[in-house]
């Protein structure tokens, strides 16, 4: 018997999802849940943890990354505008930034800021303290990436866009300011909104500074928490925490690229 | 005082000489129609005049005031020049009305009610009164580029200069853009206009340029240049492109038939 064309890839369709869901079954069976759920989904456990979870560890985590974002944001910008610049040393400045920032990891950044900055300027400090540090220390690396994503977001900007505004008499800077870059952060919204997520995280490297009771975040005080109950139940809780903050980013990100769709 | 004085003006893109000494006079009330092949330096030429590019040599006064003297205030130059481009660059963030008030309330300091008044006065003028609040995606090309003029006419400028204005446009659409033209230049305004009608250079320029190689190989009233060419370049110029049905496979090199 010969099968139509569109019932073999119906065949096929179903074949595919059977394999699937059996491998996702066959996993599941093999796992030992008794074992795993009083290891890590232990009720008293997670209770125990709150409300210092929220009221402390996920309000810290979401200002140390608010903080950061922002410092990592402006500097972004400025170094994405200079890596653009006519002028040659702002361009190898802006360059030797962006490579050896990305090149570093964001632990060994945030160690040298929080304990090099004060033996290098013992009569300074950071202002702000702990958050002061973090914001620097996780903000300078995060500019490194931001740079390079806004400077693409810049360069996708069509020239003729600059070109009109300096028609109208406007000034480069006023151009940049009115046209080229509201364009520009429309385009970078979503790699953005990437990076405040990867920041959420980089925020977990934050002990490093040693952090008090008041001014820990989740990771920190969900390894303080297992040490205590001898339990890993707690990272879950901490895991969950940061899905709290990633996931509505992602939903916003969504409706802002919506909304950017319908006026271009 | 000529509203643009053109003298010796040369300019390169690397090793390609694209305008090689261009003398060329536009006065008030004039509408000059500057036409020939492609890579001919029309629209090079025309970008000079705003200093959009940067001309090698020659000098460029527009209304007296030398644009190419480096301590020329060139945003105050470009004020009272008026540019519409061939693919339209409306700012497509923001709504027709915006794109009309943005740099009257940026460079020319009115208030947002004044702003609003002149935008809805100029997109009357170009028959889209009912059009502000739309974003310029929504529009047609025949369209968007009406609001471009609109937007450079809300900045009151002595003189426009029209980069190919129809060139991107559907045939279908390029009548409205032409039409609009037409009345501004009734209206007397200056105009430079680089373009590929020849219907439209016809009849409504008071002089049509034909360039070809980087320079103005002549110039003349519409009748001169399109009714008796003197240069055998324009005469095999205008043959190609008002008569295309009839160019003869001899004259493109081919050898058919054999």
């Amino acid at each position: 018997m010969k099968l139509s064309r569109r019932r073999r890839q119906r065949i096929l369709r179903v074949a595919g999802y059977v394999v699937f869901g059996l491998l996702i079954l066959a996993v599941a069976g093999a796992a030992d849940w008794g074992q795993l759920s009083d290891a890590f989904f232990r009720t008293d456990v997670a209770g125990s943890m709150f409300p210092e979870a929220i009221t402390v560890a996920l309000r810290n985590t979401i200002l140390y990354t608010l903080l950061a974002f922002v410092f990592g944001l402006t500097l972004g910008l400025i170094l994405a505008l200079m890596r653009l610049s006519s002028i040659l040393p702002y361009r190898w400045f802006a360059t030797g930034y962006i490579e050896l920032f990305r090149g570093l990891p964001a632990l060994l950044v945030l160690f040298m800021v929080g304990y090099g900055v004060p033996l290098a300027f013992p009569a300074r400090e950071i202002p702000g303290g702990l958050y002061g540090s973090v914001t620097v220390g996780l903000g300078l690396t995060a500019a490194a990436y931001m740079a390079e994503t806004i400077r693409a977001g810049i360069q996708a900007v069509p020239k003729g866009q600059l070109e009109a505004a300096r028609t109208l008499g406007m000034s480069h800077l006023r151009a940049m300011i009115s046209i080229v870059l509201p364009q520009a952060f429309r385009i970078v919204i979503p790699p953005l909104t990437n990076e405040i997520i990867l920041l959420t995280k980089d925020t977990s490297l934050v002990y490093v500074l040693g952090v008090t009771p008041a001014t820990i975040e989740l990771t920190k005080f969900a390894g303080d928490a297992l040490n205590q109950r001898v339990n890993p139940t707690p990272l879950v809780v901490a895991g969950l925490l940061y899905l709290v903050i990633t996931l509505p980013l992602s939903q916003v990100v969504r409706r802002l690229e919506h909304r950017a769709a319908r006026e271009r | 005082m000529a509203s643009i004085e053109i003298a010796g003006l040369h300019k390169s893109f690397g090793e390609l000489e694209v305008l090689r000494g261009i003398d060329l006079a536009v006065e008030p009330g004039e509408v000059v129609c500057v036409i020939g092949p492609s890579g001919s330096g029309k629209s090079t030429l025309l970008r000079c005049v705003n200093l959009l590019e940067q001309p090698a040599s020659g000098t460029i006064r527009v209304a007296g005031v030398e644009v190419t003297d480096p301590d020329c205030d060139i945003d105050a130059v470009r004020r009272g020049i008026g540019m519409v481009f061939q693919q339209f660059n409306l700012f497509g963030h923001l709504s027709v009305r915006d794109n009309i008030t943005i740099a009257q309330r940026r460079v020319l300091k009115r208030s947002r009610a004044e702003a609003n008044r002149v935008a809805s006065e100029n997109l009357d003028r170009v028959g889209l009164a009912g059009k502000a609040n739309s974003y310029p995606a929504q529009l047609s090309g025949g369209q968007q580029q009406r609001v471009a003029i609109a937007r450079a006419l809300a900045m009151d400028p002595q003189l426009m200069l029209f980069d190919e204005p129809t060139s991107a446009l559907d045939p279908e659409l390029v009548g409205e853009v032409l039409a609009v033209m037409r009345r501004l230049a009734a209206e007397g305004m200056t105009m430079l206009v680089v373009t590929h009608e020849m219907a439209f250079a016809r009849e409504v320029a008071s002089r049509v340029v034909f360039m070809d190689g980087g320079t103005i190989v002549e110039q003349g009233s519409p009748a001169e240049v399109f009714g008796n060419p003197r240069e055998a370049r324009t005469r095999e110029f205008l043959h190609r492109v008002l008569e295309p049905t009839r160019v003869d496979e001899s004259e493109i090199g081919a050898h058919p038939g054999e």
